[in-house]
Protein backbone atom coordinates (compact mmCIF):
# COMPACT_ATOMS: atom_id res chain seq x y z
CA UNK A 1 0.00 0.00 0.00
CA UNK A 2 1.36 3.40 -0.89
CA UNK A 3 2.22 5.80 1.90
CA UNK A 4 -0.37 8.23 0.64
CA UNK A 5 -3.16 5.77 1.30
CA UNK A 6 -1.67 4.10 4.38
CA UNK A 7 -4.82 4.65 6.47
CA UNK A 8 -7.31 3.05 4.08
CA UNK A 9 -8.46 0.22 6.36
CA UNK A 10 -8.74 2.40 9.43
CA UNK A 11 -10.55 5.08 7.43
CA UNK A 12 -13.26 2.71 6.27
CA UNK A 13 -13.69 1.48 9.81
CA UNK A 14 -14.15 5.11 10.95
CA UNK A 15 -16.61 5.78 8.15
CA UNK A 16 -18.55 2.52 8.26
CA UNK A 17 -21.15 3.30 10.98
CA UNK A 18 -22.05 6.55 9.29
CA UNK A 19 -22.03 5.03 5.83
CA UNK A 20 -24.40 2.25 6.89
CA UNK A 21 -26.89 4.77 8.29
CA UNK A 22 -26.67 7.02 5.22
CA UNK A 23 -27.11 4.13 2.80
CA UNK A 24 -29.97 2.46 4.66
CA UNK A 25 -31.95 5.53 5.69
CA UNK A 26 -31.18 8.02 2.93
CA UNK A 27 -29.72 6.59 -0.28
CA UNK A 28 -31.86 3.44 -0.47
CA UNK A 29 -35.03 5.49 0.18
CA UNK A 30 -33.93 7.97 -2.47
CA UNK A 31 -33.50 5.23 -5.06
CA UNK A 32 -36.72 3.60 -3.92
CA UNK A 33 -38.57 6.90 -4.28
CA UNK A 34 -37.83 6.82 -8.01
CA UNK A 35 -39.09 3.21 -8.23
CA UNK A 36 -42.25 4.11 -6.31
CA UNK A 37 -42.92 7.03 -8.61
CA UNK A 38 -43.54 4.51 -11.40
CA UNK A 39 -45.87 2.40 -9.25
CA UNK A 40 -49.40 2.31 -7.93
CA UNK A 41 -48.63 1.46 -4.33
CA UNK A 42 -50.71 1.47 -1.16
CA UNK A 43 -49.27 0.89 2.33
CA UNK A 44 -50.16 -2.82 2.17
CA UNK A 45 -49.66 -5.26 -0.66
CA UNK A 46 -47.18 -5.12 -3.50
CA UNK A 47 -46.93 -2.21 -5.90
CA UNK A 48 -47.76 -2.59 -9.56
CA UNK A 49 -45.81 -0.78 -12.22
CA UNK A 50 -47.94 1.74 -14.01
CA UNK A 51 -45.29 3.47 -16.08
CA UNK A 52 -45.70 7.21 -16.25
CA UNK A 53 -49.25 7.26 -14.82
CA UNK A 54 -48.18 9.11 -11.65
CA UNK A 55 -46.31 11.67 -13.68
CA UNK A 56 -49.13 12.37 -16.11
CA UNK A 57 -51.57 12.61 -13.22
CA UNK A 58 -49.22 15.03 -11.51
CA UNK A 59 -48.94 17.29 -14.54
CA UNK A 60 -52.74 17.51 -14.77
CA UNK A 61 -53.22 17.93 -11.00
CA UNK A 62 -54.38 21.44 -10.13
CA UNK A 63 -53.65 20.96 -6.43
CA UNK A 64 -50.06 19.96 -7.21
CA UNK A 65 -49.54 23.09 -9.30
CA UNK A 66 -51.14 25.18 -6.60
CA UNK A 67 -48.78 23.67 -4.03
CA UNK A 68 -45.80 24.29 -6.33
CA UNK A 69 -46.88 27.90 -6.88
CA UNK A 70 -47.45 28.44 -3.15
CA UNK A 71 -44.00 27.03 -2.36
CA UNK A 72 -42.43 29.28 -5.01
CA UNK A 73 -44.22 32.41 -3.76
CA UNK A 74 -43.38 31.55 -0.18
CA UNK A 75 -39.69 31.09 -1.09
CA UNK A 76 -39.44 34.23 -3.22
CA UNK A 77 -40.96 36.38 -0.46
CA UNK A 78 -39.40 34.93 2.68
CA UNK A 79 -35.79 34.32 1.58
CA UNK A 80 -34.90 37.91 0.58
CA UNK A 81 -36.75 39.34 3.59
CA UNK A 82 -34.96 36.95 5.96
CA UNK A 83 -31.55 37.86 4.56
CA UNK A 84 -32.17 41.62 4.42
CA UNK A 85 -33.66 41.79 7.92
CA UNK A 86 -30.86 39.59 9.26
CA UNK A 87 -28.24 41.91 7.78
CA UNK A 88 -30.01 45.09 8.92
CA UNK A 89 -30.31 43.85 12.50
CA UNK A 90 -26.72 42.59 12.42
CA UNK A 91 -25.46 46.05 11.39
CA UNK A 92 -27.63 47.56 14.11
CA UNK A 93 -26.36 45.22 16.84
CA UNK A 94 -22.73 44.94 15.71
CA UNK A 95 -21.45 48.08 17.43
CA UNK A 96 -21.42 48.48 21.19
CA UNK A 97 -24.55 49.91 22.80
CA UNK A 98 -26.44 49.40 26.04
CA UNK A 99 -28.51 46.21 26.09
CA UNK A 100 -26.86 44.78 22.98
CA UNK A 101 -26.40 41.30 24.42
CA UNK A 102 -30.01 41.09 25.56
CA UNK A 103 -31.26 42.25 22.17
CA UNK A 104 -29.17 39.63 20.36
CA UNK A 105 -30.29 36.87 22.69
CA UNK A 106 -33.96 37.71 22.19
CA UNK A 107 -33.71 37.70 18.40
CA UNK A 108 -31.81 34.37 18.59
CA UNK A 109 -34.29 32.67 20.91
CA UNK A 110 -36.80 31.46 18.28
CA UNK A 111 -33.97 29.34 16.79
CA UNK A 112 -34.25 26.90 19.70
CA UNK A 113 -38.05 26.87 19.82
CA UNK A 114 -39.61 23.91 17.99
CA UNK A 115 -41.47 24.69 14.78
CA UNK A 116 -44.65 23.20 16.26
CA UNK A 117 -44.51 25.63 19.18
CA UNK A 118 -43.78 28.43 16.73
CA UNK A 119 -46.84 27.47 14.69
CA UNK A 120 -49.05 27.23 17.77
CA UNK A 121 -47.91 30.70 18.85
CA UNK A 122 -48.65 31.80 15.28
CA UNK A 123 -52.19 30.48 15.70
CA UNK A 124 -52.54 32.29 19.01
CA UNK A 125 -51.47 35.51 17.32
CA UNK A 126 -53.54 35.18 14.15
CA UNK A 127 -56.66 33.33 15.33
CA UNK A 128 -59.48 35.33 13.76
CA UNK A 129 -61.85 35.34 16.68
CA UNK A 130 -59.75 35.22 19.85
CA UNK A 131 -56.22 35.87 18.55
CA UNK A 132 -53.94 38.56 19.90
CA UNK A 133 -53.35 40.46 16.67
CA UNK A 134 -57.04 40.96 16.02
CA UNK A 135 -57.54 41.79 19.71
CA UNK A 136 -54.97 44.57 19.48
CA UNK A 137 -56.46 45.79 16.18
CA UNK A 138 -59.93 45.78 17.74
CA UNK A 139 -58.58 47.99 20.49
CA UNK A 140 -57.43 50.39 17.77
CA UNK A 141 -60.86 50.22 16.12
CA UNK A 142 -59.65 48.14 13.14
CA UNK A 143 -60.74 44.74 11.90
CA UNK A 144 -61.44 41.98 12.48
CA UNK A 145 -58.90 40.93 9.83
CA UNK A 146 -59.70 37.53 8.27
CA UNK A 147 -56.26 35.92 8.80
CA UNK A 148 -57.71 32.42 8.57
CA UNK A 149 -60.56 32.64 6.04
CA UNK A 150 -58.76 34.74 3.44
CA UNK A 151 -56.15 32.76 1.51
CA UNK A 152 -53.74 35.62 0.83
CA UNK A 153 -53.87 36.80 4.44
CA UNK A 154 -53.36 33.25 5.70
CA UNK A 155 -50.22 33.03 3.54
CA UNK A 156 -49.01 36.36 4.89
CA UNK A 157 -49.55 35.21 8.48
CA UNK A 158 -47.49 32.06 7.79
CA UNK A 159 -44.73 34.15 6.22
CA UNK A 160 -44.59 36.52 9.19
CA UNK A 161 -44.30 33.64 11.62
CA UNK A 162 -41.57 32.00 9.52
CA UNK A 163 -39.63 35.28 9.41
CA UNK A 164 -39.78 35.43 13.18
CA UNK A 165 -38.02 32.04 13.43
CA UNK A 166 -35.49 32.52 10.63
CA UNK A 167 -34.16 36.05 11.06
CA UNK A 168 -32.28 35.01 14.22
CA UNK A 169 -30.13 32.52 12.31
CA UNK A 170 -29.33 35.09 9.61
CA UNK A 171 -28.42 37.59 12.33
CA UNK A 172 -26.14 35.08 14.01
CA UNK A 173 -24.32 34.19 10.79
CA UNK A 174 -23.96 37.84 9.75
CA UNK A 175 -22.64 38.92 13.15
CA UNK A 176 -19.99 36.20 12.93
CA UNK A 177 -19.07 37.29 9.41
CA UNK A 178 -18.89 40.97 10.39
CA UNK A 179 -16.00 40.06 12.71
CA UNK A 180 -13.98 39.46 9.54
CA UNK A 181 -14.70 42.83 7.95
CA UNK A 182 -11.48 44.81 8.15
CA UNK A 183 -12.08 47.84 10.43
CA UNK A 184 -9.08 49.69 8.97
CA UNK A 185 -10.61 49.50 5.51
CA UNK A 186 -13.82 51.03 6.86
CA UNK A 187 -11.92 53.76 8.73
CA UNK A 188 -9.94 54.64 5.63
CA UNK A 189 -13.15 54.95 3.65
CA UNK A 190 -14.67 57.14 6.36
CA UNK A 191 -11.61 59.41 6.31
CA UNK A 192 -12.17 59.71 2.56
CA UNK A 193 -15.65 61.01 3.32
CA UNK A 194 -17.80 57.91 2.72
CA UNK A 195 -21.17 58.10 4.56
CA UNK A 196 -22.69 55.13 6.38
CA UNK A 197 -24.92 54.12 3.46
CA UNK A 198 -21.99 54.11 1.05
CA UNK A 199 -19.95 52.07 3.53
CA UNK A 200 -22.70 49.45 3.75
CA UNK A 201 -23.37 49.28 0.01
CA UNK A 202 -19.84 49.55 -1.37
CA UNK A 203 -17.77 47.83 1.32
CA UNK A 204 -19.75 45.74 3.79
CA UNK A 205 -22.26 44.07 1.47
CA UNK A 206 -19.59 43.03 -1.10
CA UNK A 207 -17.34 41.68 1.67
CA UNK A 208 -20.23 39.66 3.07
CA UNK A 209 -21.16 38.18 -0.31
CA UNK A 210 -20.12 34.56 0.54
CA UNK A 211 -22.13 34.75 3.77
CA UNK A 212 -25.18 36.07 1.97
CA UNK A 213 -24.79 33.33 -0.60
CA UNK A 214 -24.70 30.68 2.12
CA UNK A 215 -27.79 32.15 3.79
CA UNK A 216 -29.71 32.29 0.52
CA UNK A 217 -28.89 28.66 -0.27
CA UNK A 218 -29.93 27.28 3.12
CA UNK A 219 -33.03 29.46 3.35
CA UNK A 220 -34.13 28.38 -0.13
CA UNK A 221 -33.71 24.74 0.88
CA UNK A 222 -35.63 25.32 4.13
CA UNK A 223 -38.38 27.10 2.22
CA UNK A 224 -38.73 24.28 -0.28
CA UNK A 225 -39.07 21.92 2.68
CA UNK A 226 -41.57 24.01 4.63
CA UNK A 227 -44.09 21.74 6.32
CA UNK A 228 -44.39 21.89 10.12
CA UNK A 229 -45.53 25.49 10.47
CA UNK A 230 -48.10 25.25 7.70
CA UNK A 231 -49.39 21.88 8.86
CA UNK A 232 -50.05 23.11 12.40
CA UNK A 233 -51.03 26.69 11.67
CA UNK A 234 -53.31 26.45 8.62
CA UNK A 235 -53.25 22.77 7.59
CA UNK A 236 -52.82 24.06 4.04
CA UNK A 237 -56.01 26.09 4.11
CA UNK A 238 -58.23 27.86 3.63
CA UNK A 239 -58.88 25.68 0.58
CA UNK A 240 -55.41 25.01 -0.79
CA UNK A 241 -54.11 28.55 -0.38
CA UNK A 242 -51.23 27.59 1.93
CA UNK A 243 -50.68 23.99 0.79
CA UNK A 244 -46.97 23.47 0.08
CA UNK A 245 -45.19 20.70 -1.82
CA UNK A 246 -44.23 18.77 1.31
CA UNK A 247 -47.74 19.20 2.75
CA UNK A 248 -49.14 17.73 -0.43
CA UNK A 249 -46.68 14.82 -0.47
CA UNK A 250 -47.54 14.13 3.18
CA UNK A 251 -51.29 14.27 2.52
CA UNK A 252 -50.98 11.89 -0.42
CA UNK A 253 -48.75 9.42 1.41
CA UNK A 254 -50.01 9.54 4.98
CA UNK A 255 -53.38 11.28 4.74
CA UNK A 256 -56.64 9.50 3.90
CA UNK A 257 -55.47 8.89 0.30
CA UNK A 258 -52.58 6.71 1.51
CA UNK A 259 -51.18 6.67 -1.99
CA UNK A 260 -47.48 5.88 -1.57
CA UNK A 261 -46.75 5.89 -5.30
CA UNK A 262 -48.22 9.29 -5.96
CA UNK A 263 -46.88 10.80 -2.72
CA UNK A 264 -43.39 9.55 -3.61
CA UNK A 265 -43.74 11.15 -7.05
CA UNK A 266 -44.35 14.54 -5.42
CA UNK A 267 -41.28 13.85 -3.25
CA UNK A 268 -39.14 13.07 -6.31
CA UNK A 269 -40.22 16.36 -7.89
CA UNK A 270 -39.26 18.16 -4.68
CA UNK A 271 -35.85 16.46 -4.67
CA UNK A 272 -35.18 17.33 -8.32
CA UNK A 273 -36.25 20.94 -7.76
CA UNK A 274 -33.95 21.26 -4.73
CA UNK A 275 -31.10 19.74 -6.70
CA UNK A 276 -31.54 21.97 -9.76
CA UNK A 277 -32.02 25.21 -7.82
CA UNK A 278 -29.05 24.50 -5.55
CA UNK A 279 -26.79 23.63 -8.48
CA UNK A 280 -27.88 26.75 -10.36
CA UNK A 281 -27.09 28.84 -7.28
CA UNK A 282 -23.69 27.17 -6.90
CA UNK A 283 -22.88 27.93 -10.54
CA UNK A 284 -23.97 31.52 -10.13
CA UNK A 285 -21.71 31.78 -7.11
CA UNK A 286 -18.73 30.29 -8.93
CA UNK A 287 -18.98 32.98 -11.57
CA UNK A 288 -18.49 35.59 -8.84
CA UNK A 289 -15.70 33.91 -6.92
CA UNK A 290 -12.77 31.64 -7.61
CA UNK A 291 -13.56 28.12 -6.43
CA UNK A 292 -12.33 27.42 -2.92
CA UNK A 293 -10.96 24.00 -2.13
CA UNK A 294 -13.19 22.33 0.53
CA UNK B 1 -26.77 57.11 13.21
CA UNK B 2 -26.65 58.71 16.66
CA UNK B 3 -26.54 56.19 19.48
CA UNK B 4 -29.97 57.10 20.82
CA UNK B 5 -31.59 56.35 17.46
CA UNK B 6 -29.83 52.99 17.32
CA UNK B 7 -30.92 52.17 20.85
CA UNK B 8 -34.50 53.15 19.97
CA UNK B 9 -34.58 51.02 16.82
CA UNK B 10 -32.94 48.12 18.65
CA UNK B 11 -35.56 48.39 21.39
CA UNK B 12 -38.41 48.22 18.88
CA UNK B 13 -36.82 45.20 17.15
CA UNK B 14 -36.27 43.45 20.47
CA UNK B 15 -39.84 44.06 21.62
CA UNK B 16 -41.28 42.77 18.34
CA UNK B 17 -39.16 39.62 18.52
CA UNK B 18 -39.94 39.06 22.20
CA UNK B 19 -43.71 39.50 21.84
CA UNK B 20 -44.65 36.01 20.58
CA UNK B 21 -42.79 34.24 23.40
CA UNK B 22 -44.13 36.75 25.89
CA UNK B 23 -47.67 36.10 24.61
CA UNK B 24 -47.16 32.36 25.09
CA UNK B 25 -46.24 32.90 28.74
CA UNK B 26 -49.15 35.29 29.44
CA UNK B 27 -51.74 33.01 27.84
CA UNK B 28 -50.38 29.93 29.60
CA UNK B 29 -51.27 31.61 32.93
CA UNK B 30 -54.58 33.15 31.85
CA UNK B 31 -57.83 31.48 33.05
CA UNK B 32 -59.72 29.59 30.36
CA UNK B 33 -62.95 31.55 30.82
CA UNK B 34 -61.22 34.86 30.28
CA UNK B 35 -59.61 33.60 27.07
CA UNK B 36 -62.87 32.35 25.66
CA UNK B 37 -64.84 35.48 26.64
CA UNK B 38 -62.40 38.28 25.87
CA UNK B 39 -59.91 36.62 23.55
CA UNK B 40 -56.18 36.28 24.16
CA UNK B 41 -54.32 39.43 25.10
CA UNK B 42 -50.94 40.74 26.16
CA UNK B 43 -52.00 41.06 29.78
CA UNK B 44 -54.58 39.38 31.99
CA UNK B 45 -56.73 40.62 34.84
CA UNK B 46 -56.44 37.26 36.60
CA UNK B 47 -53.74 34.61 36.76
CA UNK B 48 -53.97 30.86 37.24
CA UNK B 49 -51.93 27.68 37.12
CA UNK B 50 -55.02 25.64 36.23
CA UNK B 51 -53.88 25.28 32.61
CA UNK B 52 -50.82 23.36 33.83
CA UNK B 53 -52.57 21.23 36.44
CA UNK B 54 -55.30 20.42 33.91
CA UNK B 55 -52.64 19.13 31.51
CA UNK B 56 -50.99 16.89 34.08
CA UNK B 57 -54.38 15.53 35.18
CA UNK B 58 -55.55 14.60 31.72
CA UNK B 59 -52.43 13.59 29.77
CA UNK B 60 -49.23 11.58 30.30
CA UNK B 61 -47.06 14.69 30.35
CA UNK B 62 -44.20 13.13 32.30
CA UNK B 63 -44.16 10.18 29.95
CA UNK B 64 -43.92 12.49 26.93
CA UNK B 65 -41.05 14.35 28.55
CA UNK B 66 -39.37 11.03 29.28
CA UNK B 67 -39.81 9.94 25.66
CA UNK B 68 -38.39 13.24 24.42
CA UNK B 69 -35.40 12.97 26.72
CA UNK B 70 -34.73 9.34 25.81
CA UNK B 71 -35.07 9.87 22.05
CA UNK B 72 -33.09 13.11 21.97
CA UNK B 73 -30.47 11.70 24.35
CA UNK B 74 -29.88 8.46 22.44
CA UNK B 75 -29.89 10.26 19.09
CA UNK B 76 -27.33 12.73 20.42
CA UNK B 77 -24.96 10.04 21.65
CA UNK B 78 -25.19 8.02 18.44
CA UNK B 79 -25.02 11.11 16.26
CA UNK B 80 -21.94 12.52 17.98
CA UNK B 81 -20.12 9.18 17.76
CA UNK B 82 -20.79 8.40 14.09
CA UNK B 83 -20.30 11.98 12.85
CA UNK B 84 -17.17 12.47 14.94
CA UNK B 85 -15.57 9.32 13.50
CA UNK B 86 -16.55 10.18 9.93
CA UNK B 87 -15.35 13.77 10.29
CA UNK B 88 -12.01 12.52 11.64
CA UNK B 89 -11.53 10.13 8.73
CA UNK B 90 -12.34 12.88 6.22
CA UNK B 91 -9.98 15.34 7.90
CA UNK B 92 -6.99 13.32 9.06
CA UNK B 93 -6.80 9.86 7.51
CA UNK B 94 -5.17 9.24 4.16
CA UNK B 95 -7.10 6.86 1.94
CA UNK B 96 -8.25 6.43 -1.61
CA UNK B 97 -11.68 7.91 -2.15
CA UNK B 98 -11.46 10.58 0.53
CA UNK B 99 -12.51 13.34 -1.85
CA UNK B 100 -15.29 11.18 -3.25
CA UNK B 101 -16.56 10.41 0.26
CA UNK B 102 -16.60 14.10 1.08
CA UNK B 103 -18.51 14.86 -2.12
CA UNK B 104 -21.10 12.26 -1.11
CA UNK B 105 -21.50 14.01 2.25
CA UNK B 106 -21.95 17.33 0.45
CA UNK B 107 -24.48 15.77 -1.88
CA UNK B 108 -26.61 14.37 0.95
CA UNK B 109 -27.25 18.00 1.91
CA UNK B 110 -29.38 18.21 -1.21
CA UNK B 111 -31.61 15.25 -0.34
CA UNK B 112 -34.42 16.66 1.77
CA UNK B 113 -35.75 14.02 4.16
CA UNK B 114 -39.17 15.39 3.32
CA UNK B 115 -38.69 14.26 -0.28
CA UNK B 116 -37.95 10.66 0.66
CA UNK B 117 -40.21 10.25 3.69
CA UNK B 118 -42.49 7.68 2.07
CA UNK B 119 -39.78 5.21 0.98
CA UNK B 120 -37.97 5.94 4.26
CA UNK B 121 -41.10 4.87 6.10
CA UNK B 122 -41.16 1.66 4.04
CA UNK B 123 -37.52 0.94 4.91
CA UNK B 124 -38.20 1.51 8.60
CA UNK B 125 -41.30 -0.72 8.37
CA UNK B 126 -39.37 -3.46 6.58
CA UNK B 127 -36.78 -3.39 9.37
CA UNK B 128 -39.61 -3.82 11.89
CA UNK B 129 -38.80 -0.53 13.63
CA UNK B 130 -42.20 1.18 13.44
CA UNK B 131 -43.56 1.63 16.94
CA UNK B 132 -40.08 1.73 18.45
CA UNK B 133 -37.96 4.74 19.28
CA UNK B 134 -35.23 3.38 17.00
CA UNK B 135 -37.46 4.32 14.06
CA UNK B 136 -36.81 7.94 14.99
CA UNK B 137 -33.28 7.61 16.33
CA UNK B 138 -31.48 5.70 13.58
CA UNK B 139 -32.53 7.81 10.56
CA UNK B 140 -31.61 11.05 12.37
CA UNK B 141 -28.16 10.11 13.62
CA UNK B 142 -25.96 10.83 10.62
CA UNK B 143 -26.05 14.50 9.70
CA UNK B 144 -23.99 16.33 7.10
CA UNK B 145 -23.77 19.27 9.51
CA UNK B 146 -22.28 17.09 12.24
CA UNK B 147 -19.70 15.65 9.85
CA UNK B 148 -18.77 19.14 8.63
CA UNK B 149 -18.31 20.52 12.12
CA UNK B 150 -16.12 17.58 13.09
CA UNK B 151 -14.06 17.68 9.89
CA UNK B 152 -13.46 21.42 10.20
CA UNK B 153 -12.35 21.10 13.79
CA UNK B 154 -9.98 18.19 13.10
CA UNK B 155 -8.44 19.91 10.07
CA UNK B 156 -7.09 22.52 12.49
CA UNK B 157 -5.30 19.91 14.62
CA UNK B 158 -1.67 19.52 13.51
CA UNK B 159 -0.76 16.24 11.78
CA UNK B 160 2.48 16.11 13.78
CA UNK B 161 0.50 15.50 16.95
CA UNK B 162 -1.20 12.45 15.48
CA UNK B 163 2.01 11.19 13.86
CA UNK B 164 3.92 11.53 17.13
CA UNK B 165 1.33 9.38 18.88
CA UNK B 166 1.71 6.74 16.19
CA UNK B 167 5.49 6.78 16.52
CA UNK B 168 4.93 6.12 20.22
CA UNK B 169 3.05 2.96 19.23
CA UNK B 170 -0.57 4.10 19.11
CA UNK B 171 -2.89 2.59 16.54
CA UNK B 172 -4.91 4.96 14.36
CA UNK B 173 -7.83 4.62 16.72
CA UNK B 174 -5.57 4.89 19.75
CA UNK B 175 -4.13 8.17 18.49
CA UNK B 176 -7.64 9.46 17.93
CA UNK B 177 -8.87 8.42 21.34
CA UNK B 178 -5.87 9.37 23.47
CA UNK B 179 -4.47 12.40 21.71
CA UNK B 180 -7.16 14.02 19.56
CA UNK B 181 -10.29 13.36 21.57
CA UNK B 182 -9.09 15.07 24.77
CA UNK B 183 -8.49 18.22 22.67
CA UNK B 184 -11.97 18.08 21.20
CA UNK B 185 -14.15 19.19 24.11
CA UNK B 186 -15.38 22.38 22.43
CA UNK B 187 -16.34 20.36 19.36
CA UNK B 188 -18.14 17.77 21.47
CA UNK B 189 -20.08 20.49 23.30
CA UNK B 190 -21.21 22.10 20.06
CA UNK B 191 -22.14 18.82 18.36
CA UNK B 192 -24.04 17.65 21.44
CA UNK B 193 -26.09 20.84 21.71
CA UNK B 194 -26.98 20.95 18.04
CA UNK B 195 -27.90 17.26 17.82
CA UNK B 196 -29.99 17.44 20.98
CA UNK B 197 -31.80 20.58 19.88
CA UNK B 198 -32.55 19.17 16.43
CA UNK B 199 -34.02 15.94 17.74
CA UNK B 200 -35.90 17.53 20.65
CA UNK B 201 -37.70 19.79 18.15
CA UNK B 202 -38.09 17.43 15.19
CA UNK B 203 -41.69 16.95 14.12
CA UNK B 204 -42.42 15.48 10.69
CA UNK B 205 -40.50 12.22 10.98
CA UNK B 206 -41.62 11.39 14.56
CA UNK B 207 -45.18 12.19 13.41
CA UNK B 208 -44.84 9.55 10.72
CA UNK B 209 -42.88 6.94 12.64
CA UNK B 210 -44.44 7.10 16.12
CA UNK B 211 -48.06 6.10 15.76
CA UNK B 212 -48.77 5.34 19.41
CA UNK B 213 -49.58 8.31 21.76
CA UNK B 214 -47.56 6.55 24.47
CA UNK B 215 -44.45 6.96 22.33
CA UNK B 216 -44.94 10.59 21.33
CA UNK B 217 -42.12 13.09 21.60
CA UNK B 218 -43.05 16.65 22.60
CA UNK B 219 -43.78 18.27 19.21
CA UNK B 220 -46.00 15.34 18.19
CA UNK B 221 -47.71 15.45 21.59
CA UNK B 222 -48.33 19.16 21.10
CA UNK B 223 -49.96 18.53 17.75
CA UNK B 224 -52.10 15.86 19.43
CA UNK B 225 -53.11 18.33 22.16
CA UNK B 226 -53.94 20.93 19.53
CA UNK B 227 -56.65 18.57 18.28
CA UNK B 228 -57.82 17.68 21.79
CA UNK B 229 -57.94 21.24 23.12
CA UNK B 230 -59.39 22.86 20.01
CA UNK B 231 -59.43 26.61 20.77
CA UNK B 232 -58.36 26.31 24.42
CA UNK B 233 -55.11 28.21 24.00
CA UNK B 234 -54.44 28.23 27.74
CA UNK B 235 -53.75 24.49 27.87
CA UNK B 236 -51.89 24.49 24.57
CA UNK B 237 -49.64 27.39 25.56
CA UNK B 238 -48.96 25.78 28.92
CA UNK B 239 -47.65 22.69 27.14
CA UNK B 240 -45.83 24.77 24.51
CA UNK B 241 -44.09 26.66 27.31
CA UNK B 242 -43.17 23.50 29.23
CA UNK B 243 -41.74 21.83 26.13
CA UNK B 244 -39.70 24.92 25.20
CA UNK B 245 -38.25 25.72 28.62
CA UNK B 246 -35.39 23.20 28.60
CA UNK B 247 -33.87 24.50 25.37
CA UNK B 248 -34.59 28.15 26.15
CA UNK B 249 -32.77 27.81 29.47
CA UNK B 250 -29.92 25.85 27.89
CA UNK B 251 -29.60 28.51 25.20
CA UNK B 252 -29.41 31.39 27.63
CA UNK B 253 -26.87 29.58 29.83
CA UNK B 254 -24.76 28.11 27.02
CA UNK B 255 -25.28 30.77 24.38
CA UNK B 256 -21.57 30.93 23.58
CA UNK B 257 -21.52 27.27 22.51
CA UNK B 258 -24.75 27.47 20.53
CA UNK B 259 -23.54 30.56 18.70
CA UNK B 260 -20.15 28.98 18.00
CA UNK B 261 -21.78 25.86 16.59
CA UNK B 262 -24.41 27.60 14.53
CA UNK B 263 -22.03 30.17 13.10
CA UNK B 264 -19.54 27.48 12.14
CA UNK B 265 -22.29 25.72 10.23
CA UNK B 266 -21.63 28.34 7.56
CA UNK B 267 -19.48 26.12 5.34
CA UNK B 268 -16.17 27.84 5.01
Amino acid sequence: MSRRYRDTRAAWAFLAPNAVLVVVFLLVPLGWAFVLSFQAKRPFGPGTFTGLDNLSRLLADDVFWRAALNTAVFTVVTVPLTVVLGLAIALLLDKAMPGRTVARTIVYLPIVVSTVVVALIGLLLFDESIGIVNGVLRGLGVGPVSWQSNGALAMISVMLVVLWTRVGFALLIYLAALQDVDPEMLEAAQVDGAGPWVLVRRMIVPTLRPTTFFLVVVNVIWSFQIFDIVYVMTNGGPGYSTTMLVSYAYDQGFGPARNFGYGATVGVVLFLLTLVVTLVQLRGQRRHEPAVEG
Amino acid sequence: MPTWVRVLVATVVTVVFALPLYAMVVVAFTPRDLLLDDGAGLWSSEWTTANFTGLFDAYPIWRWFGNALLVAGLTTVLSVVVNLLAGYALAKLRFAGRTAAFVVVLATLMIPTQAVMIPQFQVVSALGLVGFFWAVILPSASTALGIFLARQFFLAIPDELVDAAKVDGCTTFGAFRRVVLPLSRPLLAVMTLLAFMTQWNDFLWPLIALRDPDLYTLPVALRFLQGAYDADYGGIMAMALLSSIPLLVMFVLLQRWFVAGLSRSGLK
